[in-house]
């Protein structure tokens, strides 16, 4: 116990900046998933032959061990927060992706069919009616994303992009527990925190009409 | 207003679901498309708001051909209500109802006039505006479904078995709203259902169709007159037909052929000898060309017995009469209002051809109850 506080003392400061650095990659590779993933989701429930495919492909790609992903891009982006951010991005993907696909498909198709019979424009139909009815299916593959993210983030440290990895690492190389109790517990905590405030999001981005009625989407 | 001219869908495979259509209809008709499932009923209405387009032939709206039109801008100067409702969940009901009127970019108050004015019209509260579709039961959910058609006022409105979803007492009182409501407003309506009962209520012309193709078109009455082959007798369904029967009866098939008549230059003397001899209280007045002048009654013949000599003298012009091919539901309505205890049938000419008493009316519903009872006794006398 009382090298644990030892430890925090001299260390707090820069677990505070790993944290932030953790948190930092995390959430750009997931905002870079959702910008991918929402639109791409969208499209593909116009083109179900393709998504098929598509969604194949993702899946495949989320087996990758995730340590080759980012040592595969170390030769093409060299080390850093870059290549980490990229290789974290293609993770990011699937469970956003699945989500919207699903989400926008479950949609009832009578609903669909009453906006596109009264003249809404394919635009006008995704904004105000497919993606308000499909935002709690999306927001929950958001959530799922990013705390998986936040944990895989972990590994970002080993091609030098830092993070909480980093205390983990060291830890192993040098066999200090504290180091590598010093990594997980704050990358917990951060998860935690990160599933909790998404949590409100979501709540807050449903729209009130369908909060409690759950067979309307 | 609505227009087809050899319109033709065939869907990817062959399958023709509407072949060859020509058909007119007016401003402010109600058109009600009827048939059995597959029988390119919705295909043909679709067609109309380019949901479906045709394969060969033109539409036209108010002499405008609509696959000229951009489909956006076509379908929202046309109402469109659905089968199972569909109002969007995640809306209030005054988005519901001011979604076109939104997307045309009207200012917010002026949308929220809209909707509240539009809410009065079937008679619900300014404070549904802020309420979600799942708080409304299912007749309400539909009032909203047909005011979000009307919200931009569009002049013709697409209707695709809108109340088939709602139990039989709230889809009875709905009809009977929005038939009321059509008719104030002056839509054009394009209605499709497979209830009979339904289409014979709400149309002003039903369209019955099969496999594609037009069958019959027509008012009720004229197809359960005249139904044009025994596919329409069968889809009306005999029963119906039946029902029908007295309603469209003309009064000339139930009159009594011979009214008992005084000419106008006949003694008041004689007038009280033919009602003796024909017991009767009153008389139907001519002229020598059997034209109706008016009638008499004894009540008339004791008030001015001592002033008067002729018939003409004292007659009463204001009689009231039916055309001998008017129906007899009127007739009866007619009958029944005005307290009368006969009505006079005259030709196209004014001429007097027969009359309609209580005692025929009496003759009309024995024949209703135990009319076919009797046609099977024969029957089975002869057989």
């Amino acid at each position: 116990m009382d090298s644990l506080l030892q430890f925090l003392n001299s260390y707090w400061s820069e677990m505070l900046f790993k944290t932030w650095q953790h948190f930092y990659i995390s959430i750009i590779a997931v905002i870079f998933g959702i910008i991918v993933a929402v639109p791409l989701g969208i499209a593909l429930t116009r083109v179900p032959k393709v998504a098929g495919i598509i969604m194949g492909i993702a899946g495949v790609v989320q087996t990758f061990p995730s340590l080759a992903i980012l040592a595969f891009f170390i030769p093409i982006l060299g080390v850093g927060v870059k290549p980490a951010v990229i290789a974290l991005f293609f993770y990011s993907v699937l469970p956003i992706l699945r989500n919207t696909y699903t989400g926008v498909k479950g949609i009832e198709r009578n609903l669909l069919e009453a906006g596109r019979g009264m003249g809404m424009t394919g635009w006008e139909r995704v904004r105000y009616v497919e993606i308000p009815l499909a935002i709690p299916v999306i927001m929950a593959g958001i959530r799922l994303s990013t705390v998986y993210l936040i944990g895989w983030a972990t590994l970002a440290s080993f091609i030098g992009a830092g993070g909480l990895g980093d205390y983990i690492f060291s830890g192993l190389n040098l066999y200090q527990p504290q180091f590598i109790i010093a990594g997980a517990i704050p990358v917990t905590i951060l998860a935690l925190l990160v599933d909790f405030l998404l949590g409100k999001l979501e709540k807050w981005a449903t729209p009130k009409g369908i909060r409690n009625v759950k067979e309307a989407v | 207003m609505l227009k087809f001219e050899h319109v033709t869908k065939v869907y990817k495979g062959g399958k023709t679901a509407v072949k060859d259509l020509n058909m007119e209809f007016q401003p402010g008709e109600f058109i009600v498309f009827i048939g059995p499932s597959g029988c390119g009923k919705t295909t043909t209405m679709k067609m109309i708001n380019r949901l479906i387009e045709p394969t060969s032939g033109s539409i036209y709206i108010n002499g405008k051909n609509i696959l000229e039109k951009d489909p956006v801008q076509l379908r929202r100067e046309i109402g469109y209500v659905i089968q199972q409702i569909g109002l969007f969940p995640h809306m209030t009901i005054q988005q519901n109802i001011s979604l076109i009127p939104k997307l045309l970019k009207w200012p917010e108050d002026k949308r929220r006039e809209r909707a509240k004015e539009l809410l009065k019209l079937v008679n619900m509260t300014e404070d549904y505006l802020d309420r979600y579709p799942h708080e409304l039961s299912g007749g309400q959910q539909q009032r909203i479904g047909v005011l979000r058609a009307l919200a931009a006022d569009q002049p013709l409105i697409l209707m695709d078995e809108p109340f088939g979803a709602l139990d039989p007492i709230t889809r009875d009182s709905l009809q009977d709203e929005f038939k009321r409501l059509q008719q104030s407003l002056g839509k054009t309506i394009v209605f499709v259902t497979h209830d009979m009962d339904e289409a014979i209520k709400l149309a002003d012309r039903l369209v019955i169709m099969r496999d594609g193709q037009l069958v019959q078109i027509g008012t009720p009455d004229e197809i359960l007159r005249e139904p044009a082959d025994s596919f329409v007798e069968e889809f009306i369904g005999k029963e119906r037909l039946l029902q029908a029967r007295p309603n469209i009866q003309t009064v000339e098939q139930v009159m009594n052929p011979k009214p008992i008549t005084i000419t106008e230059d006949k003694s008041i003397s004689e007038a009280i000898q033919i009602m003796k001899d024909q017991r009767v209280d009153s008389l139907l007045v001519v002229d020598r060309y059997q034209v109706l002048t008016g009638f008499i009654d004894v009540e008339m013949i004791d008030q001015n017995r001592k002033k008067s000599v002729n018939v003409g003298d004292i007659l009463n012009t204001q009689a009231f009469a039916v055309q001998k091919d008017s129906l007899v539901r009127e007739s009866i309505r007619q009958i029944l209002k005005r307290g009368m205890k006969y009505v006079p049938v005259v030709d196209e000419k004014q001429r007097l051809v027969g009359i309609v008493t209580r005692a025929s009316l009496v003759d009309i519903v024995y024949d209703s109850i135990w009319g076919d009872v009797e046609a099977e006794k024969q029957e089975k006398h002869v057989g």
